[in-house]
């Protein structure tokens, strides 16, 4: 409480009152613009509180006067944005890949829309600029299994791979440890022939001939003499620096023995297929189309 | 209240204070109209000024067909800004900040010299105060005629005149408005659309907008921006020592002030006759007898005042002059003290400005018309390929700040075998690419390296960017990274 009030001797005018260890402070009144101005800023946020959504009640709320909703915009936002993006998706479902690329306002139109749509769906398995994952091709490599030409890559997002879509990609590669039909040392022989001659590391002093013979028996057919894959059965390359699983030797030893079969989900069933094709341009254009 | 002397605002506060009032009443200032060299010359900048501002936009430039043709426009649609000759990108605003920091340091050296001579002749809030203090007089009469008008009750006559007043202020605020939009959108263009209803919401929201502040700020407010608003006002205290000039009452020589006619023998008074017309003439309503005042925006005019009352008491004139403190202090004892303007201030603050201009000017004229950026994708970080080499990408933007067509070709330096592909183009890998630009846009494109370096150096290595116009050969670099596995070259 204001104890005392005095006057100042310089100023004239009157102190608040208040003592701090002998400071006292002047009580000099505010400009009459300034005030007036305080409580225009007052009467406008009274308006404000009135006109926009404001008082909450539990379970709803005082919606304003206006009944100003950002969700609602939101949404009208939406549908005028697919509205006005019908007419350039429309062309991209009608038009062949070739023709989209000729036109580069379209095909800026497909990109944008295939790189959000990656961002969302595929990104989190292929990794962002589908730089893949062990176990999820790196689509920027261009180390397919199943064909990089725009209608592969088509094919393969629409259908998936080892989904539930009748059409899907389908290939399996044999279960050699679990099934018994290899045994463990014939697995260890195969896995060191592949690692020394596919995968390109150093065996010294190692002979590795029996692994030759194994794979030729039991390998060869699908993935080839030289190992360079079969993709019509989806069989990947395996004389190359990318694989499908790392570059360990375990992992050709753990792939003879008891396979993982990764699934690709048949997009064709969330998304349309306007949008996967953008996505489809926007993968080809990731560094590994063919 | 008329005069406002230190006594009198104590006086005032003084009796609010008894009311215990929120707020102190405004003072409202009623300056007199007066004539001298001052004057004169605050005229012939106010004109100055005035017919730059208003008149600037509608000065025409040739830039050829399809190009803005109003010598100064800031663009803000399209992102350009055209001064004469000059075109501005977005990527050239730094030029802007060595501007600003040339204007600031020139205006810290005009004050340390010569005081606030910015804000007594040149500011926008003293220029259009003064000319709308100009139009009040001349509708409602000069200082007592306004005074009586304000203290009696409203008549027709009253009523008119205040009406015809603000009439002209809001006539004056509009087209004032209506200039700041010129600078950008064409003049005659948003003329012809302002007055058939076809320019935009904007053009009109920001018309109205800057009509209501100035009309607002040059009619209503005027003294209180600089006392109340401006911050100004309240450092400038920092530029001035003893010897800069600012508007000064030679007390030594006014002192003891002496009311009534003066007499070849009369009392030996000072030479002020304590007038006040120095206090009247005063635009914000001080008295600059009592020294330098925060409120004080030294315009002079206080001199003009006093030249003329010392004119008619055969007194000699310059009794408040420029002056500055030190010969003053000098004056008082009989000294005489020279000029000082070389002082350790002005030097710093010269030579700031010297820097300033000569940078700005160099990078002006040494300003690139091409620019390239590239940068590097984040992920993923590299990529490595079967056959065992390794690819980066990159996004190329290239700025084609001429106004014709280029093409341009690509290649990398300091990673002996890449190949280059534009990531939707050609998927052909190229060491050199061509890529066109369009005339004054930038281009982007993705651009995918792909190299087998013998080693990396901790996983990366400096690569140069080469960008060569494939016309004027004129070339730009710009220095980047090629990333692989920090093993890469060990591990084969």
């Amino acid at each position: 409480m204001p104890t005392k009030v005095e006057k100042d001797s310089i100023s004239g005018q009157d102190t608040t009152g208040h003592e701090w260890d002998g400071i006292k402070e002047l009580d000099t009144p505010c400009p009459k613009w300034w005030l007036y101005t305080w409580y225009a800023c007052i009467a406008y946020a009274i308006g404000m509180f009135v006109v926009y959504p404001s008082i909450p009640y539990g379970k709803g709320y005082f919606h304003g006067v206006t009944g100003y909703s950002q969700r609602k915009m939101v949404d009208a936002d939406v549908g005028k944005l697919v509205a006005q993006r019908k007419g350039s998706m429309d062309k991209i479902a009608a038009l062949s890949f070739e023709q989209i690329k000729a036109d580069p306002n379209l095909l800026e139109v497909a990109m944008t829309s295939g790189r959000i749509t990656f961002a969302e769906n595929c990104q989190p398995c292929h990794g962002p600029g589908g730089g893949g994952n062990p176990g999820y091709p790196a689509l920027a490599a261009g180390a397919w299994i199943w064909g990089g030409t725009l209608d592969d890559i088509q094919q393969t997002v629409t259908h998936g791979i080892r989904s539930a879509d009748p059409d899907a990609r389908q290939s399996a590669m044999p279960r050699f440890g679990a099934d018994g039909t290899l045994k463990p040392a014939e697995i260890q022989a195969v896995a060191d022939y592949v690692w020394a001659t596919f995968y390109g590391h150093a065996t010294t002093g190692k002979d590795v001939s029996a692994g030759a013979k194994i794979f030729a028996e039991n390998c060869a057919a699908c993935h080839g003499d030289a190992g360079l894959g079969n993709r019509d059965m989806g069989a990947p390359k395996l004389s190359s620096q990318v694989h499908l699983y790392g570059d360990a030797h375990d992992t050709i030893v753990n792939q003879v023995t008891l396979p993982r079969q990764g699934v690709m989900p048949n997009w064709g069933a969330r998304l349309d297929p306007a949008t996967i094709k953008a996505v489809t341009l926007y993968v080809h254009a990731l560094g590994g189309g063919e | 209240m008329s005069r406002i002397s230190k006594d009198d605002r104590r006086l005032q506060l003084q009796k609010e204070a008894e009311g215990n009032h929120l707020y102190a009443n405004r003072i409202r200032v009623y300056p007199k109209t007066v004539h001298g060299v001052v004057r004169r010359t605050k005229w012939v900048i106010l004109i100055v000024c005035l017919t730059l501002y208003y008149l600037a936009p509608w000065l025409r430039w040739n830039r050829g067909p399809g190009r803005p043709s109003q010598a100064i426009l800031l663009d803000i649609s399209h992102e350009r800004f055209y001064f004469f000759n000059l075109e501005l990108w977005p990527q050239d605003i730094w030029l802007l900040a060595g501007l600003l920091i040339m204007g600031a340091v020139f205006l810290f050296l005009v004050t340390s010299l010569f005081g606030r001579l910015w804000c007594g002749y040149t500011c926008p809030q003293t220029v259009w105060t003064d000319l709308f203090m100009w139009i009040e007089q001349w509708v409602e009469g000069d200082r007592n005629e306004r005074m009586q008008r304000d203290a009696a009750p409203l008549n027709a006559d009253t009523i008119w005149k205040k009406v015809l007043k603000h009439s002209i202020w809001l006539i004056i605020a509009w087209w004032t408005g209506g200039a700041w939009i010129m600078y950008y959108v064409d003049a005659p263009t948003v003329t012809l659309q302002f007055w058939t209803g076809q320019a935009s919401n904007q053009v009109y929201f920001f018309t109205w907008l800057f009509t209501l502040t100035t009309y607002l700020l040059g009619g209503w407010a005027r003294e209180q921006v600089c006392t109340y608003m401006c911050p100004w006002p309240r450092f400038q205290a920092a530029m001035l020592d003893d010897q800069s000039f600012t508007v000064t009452y030679q007390g030594w020589r006014g002192e003891p002030r002496m009311r009534g006619k003066r007499t070849e023998t009369g009392p030996s008074g000072g030479d002020c006759i304590d007038c006040g017309a120095c206090v009247t003439a005063c635009p914000t309503g001080i008295d600059i007898r009592d020294g330098i005042q925060l409120e004080c925006i030294n315009c002079g005019l206080c001199i003009d005042a006093c030249n003329h009352v010392m004119e008619r008491t055969k007194q000699d004139k310059w009794l408040i002059t420029w002056d500055t403190l030190a010969r003053q202090a000098a004056k008082k004892s009989g000294v005489h003290e020279a000029i000082k303007i070389i002082r350790p201030r002005t030097i710093v603050y010269l030579t700031v400005l010297l820097v300033a201009m000569s940078g700005l000017t160099f990078a002006l004229v040494t300003r690139s018309t091409l620019g390239l950026s590239v940068l590097r994708d984040r992920a993923p970080v590299f990529v490595p390929l079967g056959d065992g080499s390794l690819r980066n990408g990159y996004t190329i933007k290239i700025a084609n700040k001429t106004s014709s067509v280029a093409a341009f070709d690509l290649s990398v330096d300091g990673l002996p075998g890449a190949l280059l592909t534009v990531a939707e183009g050609d998927p052909k890998p190229v060491p050199v690419l061509q890529l066109p630009s369009a005339s004054d846009e930038v281009d982007t494109f993705r651009v995918l390296v792909t190299a087998r370096p013998k080693a990396l150096a901790d996983g990366s290595q400096p690569v140069d960017f080469v960008l060569r116009d494939s016309v004027t050969g004129k070339q730009t670099i710009y220095h980047s990274t090629f990333m692989g596995p920090q093993n890469y070259g060990a591990n084969r």
